[in-house]
């Protein structure tokens, strides 16, 4: 009874994931790709990414804080951030990647900071959403197949 | 790959399982995505995250993979740059992928010849079709190759020193070529499971005879290289047999040769040393060339240009006579033969003197490589494993028993068989006694090609000389083949016994005297002769790149039934092929 609860939980939370726009397509098929051998395959990439975007975010932090703002650079940073963001399915912290990428192109250095600050924010609150959501499906035990949310 | 891999690898499952792919990619989280991804796809995958380093594992095994995946925007080398090294070099069908789908990035790509572009996030379904560009790409090389070869005869007008054989040859090659093109296309049509059924094997194809080439080269020069194209060299080399398309793919390869050039200038100064000069006279450049490269031996790996590129195919089976056949299919031209290259049997069943051998052509060769190895990674990929193997097998036996082997390939008409029975006879001299298990396999498959060599061999090789004489069984056993023959190895032919005629005989002989006694031609005395011996192919190798394009058509994907499994066996087969073009 319980596991049955907490896979609903964990379906639950998975289909709100897809809802609000956290995360998108991307992210059922890191799911089809768990198998016995990779039983946790998911939680690795997302592991992964944390670690590949905890770096670029302080790189773009430390770049945005030079005086003057090195625009190139930045763009190039944000592209790579993007592109990790896209493993995952991270839908909205691309999505504001993608808006810094065109103030940097606009050179607009402020709109770069606010959007960067967005940002930064999209991407605590997944990763916080996707912890709770692993703790939850180790919890309910393996699933058999992963399932779509509607 | 090690040949021992063969009957146990992927590759047995149904194709396109075992594809091996290299992917390139900065970002840990992709890499480890794509990675687990084409496993699923049943491919054999290796990850990199610096371009430097996937160049380098390109480089030590050309043959090794079939197909690259890199991102565009990398550190420490811009994608678009490792796509061209890659293609120049290795000549493998290269996939770009980047998050940013904007057209202009995706024009680069293309221009920078990327078959093909993905967006991230990358979907599985997409990965699985990666396949067709390895196919599509050998394809291709196949119809280049077959479309320089198959006809050339000026090569065979000098073998033959006036034999009426010539005329009629030249004739039939014309014909054959069309007939061959329409029964390709009706066998296009039919096929529709095995690889090696669809290439386009049966196309005649124009072999770029020295004679050829030099009038090629000369139109070029007159023109200008800048300002030439394939209309004004045609209109000035007044070929009249020679179409726009056949001008252009040479031109093409001609290119690619000559930056190779470049590039193995700069890079191989100390090994080589060879002046890739278009004329015959480089038989010391290149001598000493091999001689360097014998120095180098068991180094497959070091020179990229070298092995990887094409002249691997060589690799038979037979440890010298991979050697040899490495090198004078010149494998350096990355393209084609790069795919042969990796489809031949593990280098490590190739001897050292068998590296020396290919050593020495490579670099000379990539430049002309560059014809030749985009024929031959075609042929190669799909068959064969075994291919090569057969043919090594045979030479324990006899010479003429390679040339069984060798028939395999599909011959087509008269002109081809005799061409073909040329080199078979002298890859039967050059390939080493010492034929593996591996080579077994091949030999089953390459009867049936030889049917068709063999009156039309006899006479041409009469004209050779006491080289002749020692293939006199060869040829016959040519005869039992069955008619379709490659003309890939026709071309081969016409091209080496231009080149050979006594120098070849005496070394013929004495290869085959080798041969036969099983000595390998890893043998100092053997090694020199080969390495002259090859020199002499190489020298035209050198001078016209062609004996590489001809040797690549020996790939024909025709040839093995079993192309789904040997599809990436190839590269053996082709090197096989290769280096039984010695002569």
């Amino acid at each position: 009874m319980d596991k049955i609860n907490s896979r609903r939980q964990v379906a639950a939370m998975k289909q709100s994931l897809f809802d609000q726009g956290y995360l998108d397509e991307q992210f059922i098929q890191l799911e089809e790709l768990q198998d016995d051998a990779n039983p946790n395959f998911v939680e690795e990439i997302v592991t992964l990414y944390y670690r590949d975007s905890s770096r670029l975010i302080s790189n773009l932090d430390h770049t945005l804080e030079r005086n003057p703002v090195d625009f190139n650079k930045l763009d190039t940073i944000m592209h790579q951030f993007k592109g990790s963001s896209s493993s995952i399915g991270a839908k909205k912290v691309k999505a504001e990647c993608t808006l810094f990428m065109e103030y940097c192109r606009a050179r607009n250095g402020e709109g770069c900071r606010r959007s960067f600050q967005q940002m930064k924010k999209e991407y605590a609150t997944l990763r916080k959403k996707l912890e709770t959501y692993f703790h939850l499906a180790r919890q309910a035990g393996p699933v058999e197949t992963a399932f779509r949310p509607k | 790959m090690d040949n021992g891999c063969f009957s146990s690898s992927p590759r047995h499952d149904a194709f396109p399982a075992g594809l091996r792919v290299l992917v390139v990619d900065d970002d840990l989280t992709w890499l480890r995505i794509l990675e687990k991804m084409l496993k699923k796809c049943l491919y054999e995958v290796t990850t990199c995250c610096l371009a430097t380093e996937a160049l380098k594992k390109l480089r030590e095994r050309k043959e090794a993979y079939d197909i690259v995946i890199s991102d565009v925007n990398m550190p420490d080398m811009d994608g678009f740059k490792l796509l061209e090294q890659v293609g120049l070099e290795m000549d493998l069908p290269v996939i770009m992928m980047s998050v940013d789908g904007e057209t202009s990035r995706v024009m680069k790509g293309v221009q920078h010849g990327a078959c093909d572009y993905l967006l991230k996030p990358i979907r599985m379904k997409e990965l699985r079709n990666i396949w067709q560009h390895v196919f599509r790409k050998r394809m291709h090389e196949a119809r280049d190759f077959e479309s320089h070869e198959g006809f050339d005869f000026e090569g065979i007008h000098l073998m033959r020193n006036g034999s009426d054989h010539s005329d009629d040859g030249n004739l039939f090659a014309v014909e054959e070529t069309t007939s061959i093109k329409k029964r390709k296309d009706a066998d296009n049509k039919h096929d529709d499971k095995e690889f090696g059924d669809h290439f386009p094997t049966k196309k005649a194809r124009v072999v770029w005879s020295v004679d050829l080439h030099q009038k090629f080269v000369k139109a070029v020069n007159q023109i200008g290289f800048d300002k030439v194209g394939p209309k004004k060299i045609l209109d000035l080399m007044n070929v009249p047999w020679l179409t726009r398309e056949n001008v252009a793919s040479h031109l093409q390869k001609y290119r690619l040769y000559l930056s190779r050039l470049q590039k193995e200038n700069d890079q191989k100064s100390s090994s080589s040393g060879i002046k890739h000069s278009d004329s015959p006279s480089k038989d010391l450049g290149s001598f000493s060339f091999l001689n360097t490269a014998n120095k180098q031996q068991n180094d497959i790996a070091t020179d990229s240009f070298s092995y990887s590129d094409g002249t691997l195919l060589i690799q038979m089976d037979a440890t010298s006579y991979e050697g040899d056949l490495k090198g004078i299919v010149s494998e350096p031209t990355t393209e084609k033969i790069r795919a042969s290259t990796s489809e031949i049997p593990d280098p490590k069943v190739q001897k050292s003197s068998q590296k020396s051998l290919n050593k020495p052509f490579t670099s000379v060769e990539s430049s002309e490589a560059n014809h030749a190895v985009f024929d031959c990674t075609i042929p190669t990929e799909y068959s064969w494993s075994e291919f090569p193997k057969g043919p090594l097998k045979e030479e324990q036996k006899t010479p003429v028993q390679l040339e069984d082997s060798l028939c395999q390939l599909p011959l087509h008409g008269t002109q081809h068989h005799i061409q073909i029975d040329q080199s078979q006879s002298i890859a039967s001299i050059n390939s080493n006694p010492s034929i593996t298990e591996e080579e077994v396999a091949a030999k089953l498959e390459t009867k049936p090609l030889y049917a068709g060599y063999e009156s039309d061999y006899v006479n041409p090789v009469s004209s050779i000389g006491s080289a002749v004489e020692a293939f006199p069984s060869q040829s016959k056993s040519l005869m039992v083949s069955d008619q379709s023959s490659e003309p890939t190895f026709t071309s081969n032919l016409s091209l080496k016994t231009q080149g050979f005629n006594l120098d070849c005989i005496s070394d013929l002989d004495f290869y085959q005297r080798n041969l036969l006694l099983g000595g390998e031609v890893a043998s100092a005395p053997l090694d020199e002769d080969l390495n002259f011996f090859l020199l002499q192919s190489e020298c035209y190798n050198m001078n016209f790149g062609l004996q590489n394009i001809d040797m690549s058509e020996y790939y024909d994907p025709r040839l093995t039934a079993e192309v789904p499994s040997h599809f990436y066996d190839s590269a053996d087969y082709s090197s096989v092929d290769q280096s039984l073009f010695i002569a």
